[in-house]
């Protein structure tokens, strides 16, 4: 069985020198030459463990002693596989490297830093990295994701011991300080959320993460928690402090095999050393820490279906009120935070708000993690302050599209946001400049598409995800979305176009004003964005229905 | 995750099911973690497991049918050997998703959510595998694969068929 065949439950945390089985731990053999290759989703499916595996034949039969780390990606993800020696100038990069590149990478003296055609120089050194601030993601890549020493020895743990030395309204309004807004979608101010959390009254409170992450065009949640799952850790355990909640739940979506097996390990590891359990870092406060696994269903992104779904029931909406900060999961007052805001909490506490809300602009405070995805050159995480433009994600970081044909336009937020044309390119990103334009930043996601796009085509599509994914539970989504996709379908055939433009606007406007959630709600963004940005796609009346997209449905 | 598990037998079993309800006895709410194990050990979610588990728990059978059908993951009968699932979203169809979609169902003959008629393989659409700066993006049972195209998609299928059928694998 090669290792493209084995299953996630098999990723070594650190693979030693084949002749020293059991001795995975590098004062062991302290000669060996460290080498990092990324356990991260995204670069074993180009073939890390593949790479990881040949190198260690290779070395082996050179007589070379070599220390694989499996460390989480540095987020350039068009270089993956990347490998990183450990030489005494400091760590030396290649990529994107295949397995057969082992043998020559061996030879070449790759093991001292040498010259070889995939050599980068220091990662940190990379264009891409060089501009960026890492907050969030700084240990991301650096380190070993479940080696406990390297976590501390990377400032881990420093905003948990300060919290434990707060009152916790104390904490709470740290975090109203910093001006940090959810992640998750709705950029709601996380620290006011904590208040409402710590005054409900109530002996059971809850910290719910969602990482449930289901718009296409992002994975930093799935990143962060495949490479510095103990961030979360110690984020969630702050969020429980803060609140009065001894119990947490992280609900991972099932996509992220991966993820789910890295966090299991990380609070396991977490319990053995007393970050969790019965008394946190040896006071009387108690974490205890659960991770629940999605099944499928996009809506389980919703906070309520959520709540409704770790309760073991179907992902139907809520109706709001009563909010879950008061009566959320069980009914008690639960926290319910994306990954990212959380994950942004330690370094507040570590740097103090101030240093957080000097970031950024306006009431977009912090950094923010973008994705870039799609049909783009050089994808990858970007992190930088709020208000970068996304002339300067999508050209400067992101250097275009990948077929190297024009960029067309771009999706921000995920499935419910807008397309924006490329002469609309310098929007600042930050949530209020989105708003404006009728568009909104959602998780983050950035997707990129060239000239051959069929705008029309995507305005079906979102109409069509929707009718699939609807939790069913009011009609102007659930039945809505089904109408929207048989008068955009009608438009494209060219069948009545203005009759049936002005039914999807009406169909539109229902939609937004009266949908229960922001599914329906929010599914009119990116149709009503391609009628105003890229009408002729609809114009064009030459589509047969039943053509688009192949194969014709879905299920 | 649990919710694949191709090539398990499907075999019913009541001690199987009881074993894992009683492994999640402590758990508040824990009717999904229950049925991923179930699906886990046999499979799929069948009838009679769905009796068990609502006896057990002390719901009606319809409450636990209505979960069972909720979510797209678990299934009320079998999968093929290996599931291959094929990421249909927006970034994925940004760099061609939607031809490598219709290559698979051509290529094995079978629609989305259909299981070829050797048995071998279960062909499913996904939104999402959070690979989307390497798209488009497909997952082999649990492996998640990156920059996938015909050729690629082609490799995946002999290796899962020459898996289903013993055969070294290419
Ligand atoms: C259809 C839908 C899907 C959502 N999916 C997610 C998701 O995958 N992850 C997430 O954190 N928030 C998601 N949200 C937003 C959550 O409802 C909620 O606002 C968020 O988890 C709150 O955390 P935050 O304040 O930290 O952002 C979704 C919302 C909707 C309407
Ligand atoms: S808008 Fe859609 S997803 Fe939201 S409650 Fe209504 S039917 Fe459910
Ligand atoms: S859109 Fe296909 S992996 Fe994210």
């Amino acid at each position: 069985m090669s290792a493209a065949d084995s299953m996630p439950g098999s990723v070594p945390r650190r693979v030693g020198h084949p002749d020293l089985p059991g001795h995975p731990d590098p004062s062991d053999h302290p000669d060996a030459v460290r080498v990092f290759v990324p356990r991260d989703s995204a670069a074993r499916s180009v073939g890390a463990d593949e790479v990881a595996e040949e190198l260690l034949r290779v070395a082996s039969t050179a007589g070379r002693d070599i220390d694989i780390v499996r460390n989480g990606s540095r987020g350039m993800l068009w270089l993956e596989p990347l490998v990183e020696v450990v030489t005494p100038q400091g760590r030396v990069a290649y990529g994107p490297v295949a397995p057969q590149d082992a043998a020559s990478l061996v030879s070449s003296g790759a093991l001292e830093g040498r010259e070889h055609p995939l050599l980068l120089g220091a990662p940190e050194d990379a264009a891409f990295l060089a501009g960026q601030k890492r907050l969030t993601f700084a240990r991301v890549g650096l380190v070993d994701p479940l080696s406990p020493e390297d976590y501390i020895a990377t400032g881990g743990l420093v905003g948990l011991e300060r919290a434990l030395e707060m009152q916790r309204s104390q904490i709470v309004d740290e975090v109203v300080a910093s001006g940090l807004r959810g992640r998750g979608g709705a950029g709601f101010p996380t620290g006011i959320k904590w208040r409402t959390v710590l005054d409900a009254p109530g002996d059971v409170k809850f910290v719910c993460c969602n990482a449930d992450e289901g718009d296409s065009g992002t994975y930093a949640d799935r990143m962060l928690m495949e490479g510095d799952p103990f961030l979360l850790v110690e984020a969630m355990v702050i969020a429980g402090i803060a609140v009065g909640a001894a119990e947490g739940y992280l609900y991972i979506r099932s996509e992220y095999p991966g993820a789910i097996e890295t966090m299991q390990a990380a609070i396991t590891i977490a319990y053995g050393n007393g970050w969790l359990g019965d008394s946190v870092l040896g006071t009387r406060n108690a974490f205890d820490l659960h991770v629940r696994v999605g099944a499928g269903a996009y809506i389980c992104g919703e906070e309520t279906a959520m709540l409704e779904s770790i309760e073991g029931r179907r992902g139907v909406i809520r109706a709001k009120p009563p909010l879950p900060a008061l009566q959320g999961l069980f009914g008690c007052p639960t926290i319910v935070n994306n990954v990212l805001s959380l994950a942004a909490v330690p370094s507040i506490l570590t740097a103090g708000a101030a240093a957080y809300s000097e970031i950024g602009v306006g009431t977009s405070r912090g950094t923010q993690v973008f994705q870039l995805a799609g049909n783009v050159r050089y994808g990858g995480i970007v992190e930088v302050p709020f208000g970068v433009t996304l002339g300067d994600l999508v050209w400067g970081y992101g250097g275009g599209s990948a077929s190297g044909r024009p960029v067309r336009a771009v999706q921000v937020g995920g499935p419910l946001g807008a397309y924006i044309p490329a002469d609309r390119f310098d929007t600042p990103m930050d949530y209020e400049t989105l708003a404006s334009v009728g568009a909104m930043l959602g998780h983050g996601g950035v997707v990129v598409f060239d000239d051959t796009v069929d705008m029309g085509r995507q305005a079906r599509f979102a109409m069509e995800f929707c009718a699939t994914e609807s939790c069913g539970k009011c009609t102007p989504c659930r039945l809505g979305s089904v109408r929207g996709v048989e008068v955009i379908d009608r438009i494209l055939a060219g069948d009545d176009r203005e009759v049936n433009l002005a039914l999807l606007d009406e169909l539109c406007e229902t939609m937004t004003d009266a949908s229960l959630c922001a599914m329906g709600g929010l599914t009119p963004m990116p149709v009503r964005s391609i009628l105003a940005h890229f009408p002729e796609d609809l114009a064009r009346g030459d589509v047969r229905p039943g053509t688009v997209p192949l194969p014709e449905s879905f299920r | 995750m649990s919710e694949v598990a191709p090539g398990t037998s499907s075999e019913f079993s009541e001690e199987r099911v009881r074993a894992v309800l009683d492994a999640h006895r402590s758990e508040r709410g824990g009717l999904l973690p229950v049925l991923h194990d179930i699906q886990g050990e046999l499979g799929c979610i069948d009838e009679r497991a769905v009796a068990m588990v609502a006896c057990d728990l002390n719901l009606s059978q319809a409450e636990v049918f209505g979960v069972v059908s909720f979510y797209p993951d678990f299934r009320a009968s079998p999968s093929g050997a290996s599931v291959i699932r094929i990421c249909r979203a927006e970034a994925c169809q940004s760099m061609g998703a939607e031809a490598l979609a219709r290559h698979a169902t051509e290529s094995l003959g079978v629609g989305l959510g259909d299981t070829t008629a050797d048995g071998s393989i279960t062909l499913e659409q996904v939104f999402c595998l959070g690979n989307c700066a390497l798209s488009p993006a497909v997952m082999v049972n649990e492996k998640l694969v990156g920059r996938v195209d015909s050729e690629r998609f082609d490799a995946l299928v002999a290796r899962a068929r020459a898996r289903a059928s013993g055969e070294p694998q290419p």
